[in-house]
């Protein structure tokens, strides 16, 4: 691994969240000294070592499948940017 | 003396004696906010009329009844801003209570206004607050640290007789060290995560910030245990806390890891915790050297593990179910881009995609993957030496408060901010940071916190702990001169 291929503009698209130019720059070579510091993992032994997820074992919690109150439709979209005829209002997807 | 320089349990003595009303406390604290907030800036928001409302109905006979308790900007209460002191957020209500804050209700409390504190909690000195930074009302040109900043620098400032923060990395512990409150982070799965907005969920935990060792058993004893909203809630008894406290240190094993006690370490600092230390063994605990050798790998583990599930839990602020959205934009992927530019700060921004690009294809094994492996090994450490000691002891901060601006260019030196909180969210402990003393910076003295961490589930000793040096101690009572007129002096101990 290597942060040198790291191409924040390239990731910024995955994660969905558009850059300025300088942004670009900046956040180049700030997490490029970030990933430096981290790339010291290398340095561990970790054969042998199972990867954690969680501090605890973790484990499905069923509860019975019964209905319970939820948030009615008016608190679900009372927080909405956009709404129309009780539904989130979406930006267009298909053509 | 004035009512706001009182502690909660104090407070709760006058209001079960009915020698003070809710309605005047929460009076009292409205106009020591106004008065004060404007030079701290702990608070987003608060709405006394509410809080008015509440104190009437308020019961005194239960054991939080009439107190108001501040709550951090991340922490869901019904009909109050949610905002997590972010743009992207701004004007949200949030539609429940978090479990945590209907515990609080439940045993009388009223939630009193919004805490200021590092957009999505990320960061180590509220400066990544959208609304400005909270300022240390020890010295209002330093930093109260972060993320929960506003939370310590409510609480130190008497602006919040007690106050609930989160703690991800150090969030809780960090600025209560920096502000000289107490803050604790309970053990993962102890409190109740259901209504926190999500940063890391394998990291996350809500805690209580307090004046004293007494107020944080008090919250504990009211917000802990299973919670069947939060699948991580761990199903195991909760010890009653308060009644455990005044039991001592007696013959408890103390562990000093080696690896905590490092260059680059304030000597002030190391002087007060060394201190601290030589004074719990004093009070009959015995001192144990100990060795946590994965130490130097936790931040860089950390950096990777957290920014990876932060990248993750962000992705649902998309501008379609609530929050800011970004106007005129060009079909979705412009509407997500522009939503997402225009709300996050840089710092949220700088973490999603570190996160993402961890998690990335190619990348995932080498960065993650290995980040896990360590943190398996960082949980092993504390395994090993909670086999031979009770709790460690060790500082919360490697430096007193630091200035304003002073690190914000500079996203490495601001992670190192958290360098020995973090290893306790990795392994799932629980810790605690007290005030221990002073320390010189740049001619003033700023506190220093003593962190005390506990293995898992066992809250009970750290408090303990905890409540036996505090009461030994005046640092707890030691007040900052902001807001005039209820500084106490600070007073050196003596054995």
């Amino acid at each position: 691994m290597s942060s040198t291929k790291f191409e924040v503009e390239y990731v910024a698209e995955l994660a969905r969240i558009k850059l300025t130019q300088e942004e670009i720059s900046t956040f180049r070579s700030q997490l490029g000294l970030v990933l430096q510091h981290v790339e010291r993992l290398n340095e561990v032994d970790v054969s042998n070592v199972e990867p954690m997820a969680h501090s605890f074992p973790t484990y499905n919690v069923f509860r019975g499948d019964e209905p319970r109150e939820g948030l009615d439709r008016e608190s679900a979209l009372a927080n909405a940017p956009r709404r129309a005829q009780g539904l989130f209002m979406v930006t267009k997807v298909v053509e | 003396m004035e009512i706001t320089s009182l502690t909660a349990h104090e407070i709760l003595n006058l209001l079960r004696s009915r020698q003070i009303s809710p309605k005047e406390v929460v009076t009292a604290l409205s106009q020591r906010l106004e008065k004060v907030d404007p030079l701290v800036h702990a608070y987003l928001s608060h709405d006394l009329e509410r809080a008015l409302a509440d104190a009437d109905s308020a019961d005194v006979s239960l054991p939080l009844g009439g107190l108001p308790i501040s709550i951090k900007d991340v922490i869901s209460v019904k009909g109050h801003p949610c905002g997590c002191a972010s743009k992207i957020l701004e004007g949200y209500i949030a539609p429940y209570d978090a479990t945590v804050v209907s515990r609080l209700r439940a045993a009388g409390a009223i939630p009193f206004g919004r805490l200021n504190m590092d957009e999505f909690a990320m960061g180590s000195s509220t400066e990544n607050s959208a609304f400005g930074p909270s300022k240390n009302p020890w010295d209002t040109t330093c930093t109260p640290g972060g993320s929960s900043g506003g939370s310590a620098a409510a609480v130190a400032a008497d602006e919040a007789f007690a106050a609930l923060g989160s703690d991800t990395g150090g969030s809780i512990r960090q600025p209560a060290a920096l502000c000289g409150c107490v803050g604790l982070k309970p053990t993962y799965g102890r409190v109740s995560r259901y209504g926190l907005v999500a940063f890391a969920s394998s990291l996350d935990q809500i805690g209580p910030l307090t004046k004293d060792v007494e107020d944080a058993a008090l919250l504990m004893d009211c917000i802990a245990g299973l919670d069947k909203n939060d699948s991580t809630s761990l199903p195991e008894p909760v010890p009653n806390f308060s009644a455990n406290l005044r039991k001592g240190v007696k013959g408890f094993k103390i562990g000093l890891p080696k690896e905590y006690f490092i260059e680059g370490l304030d000597p002030g600092v190391e002087k007060a915790v060394r201190t601290a230390v030589e004074h719990l063994q004093a009070l009959g605990a015995e001192l144990f050297e100990i060795s946590l050798p994965h130490t130097e790998h936790a931040l860089s583990a950390y950096y990777i593990i957290a920014p990876a599930e932060a990248s993750a839990n962000l992705a649902r602020f998309d501008g379609v179910r609530y929050g800011f959205r970004a106007s005129e934009t060009k079909g979705l992927i412009d509407h997500y881009g522009r939503t997402r530019e225009e709300g996050f700060g840089a710092e949220v921004k700088r973490r999603v995609i570190l996160g993402t690009y961890v998690l990335s294809s190619g990348y995932y094994d080498a960065y993650y993957l290995r980040a896990q492996k360590v943190r398996t090994l960082i949980r092993r450490d504390f395994a090993e030496a909670f086999k031979k000691v009770d709790v460690i002891a060790c500082p919360t901060s490697p430096t007193p408060a630091f200035r304003l601006g002073e690190r914000t260019n500079d996203p490495l030196s601001m992670y190192l901010a958290d360098i020995f909180t973090l290893a306790a969210n990795m392994a799932g402990i629980c810790g605690i940071s007290i005030p221990c003393g002073f320390a010189d910076q740049g001619g003033k003295q700023l506190p220093v916190g003593l962190q005390i961490l506990g293995k898992e589930l066992d809250e009970s000793t750290v408090l303990q702990t905890s409540y036996a040096y505090e009461q030994s101690t005046d640092w707890h009572k030691a007040k900052p001169m902001i807001g005039n007129g209820v500084s106490r002096a600070r007073k050196n101990h003596a054995l």
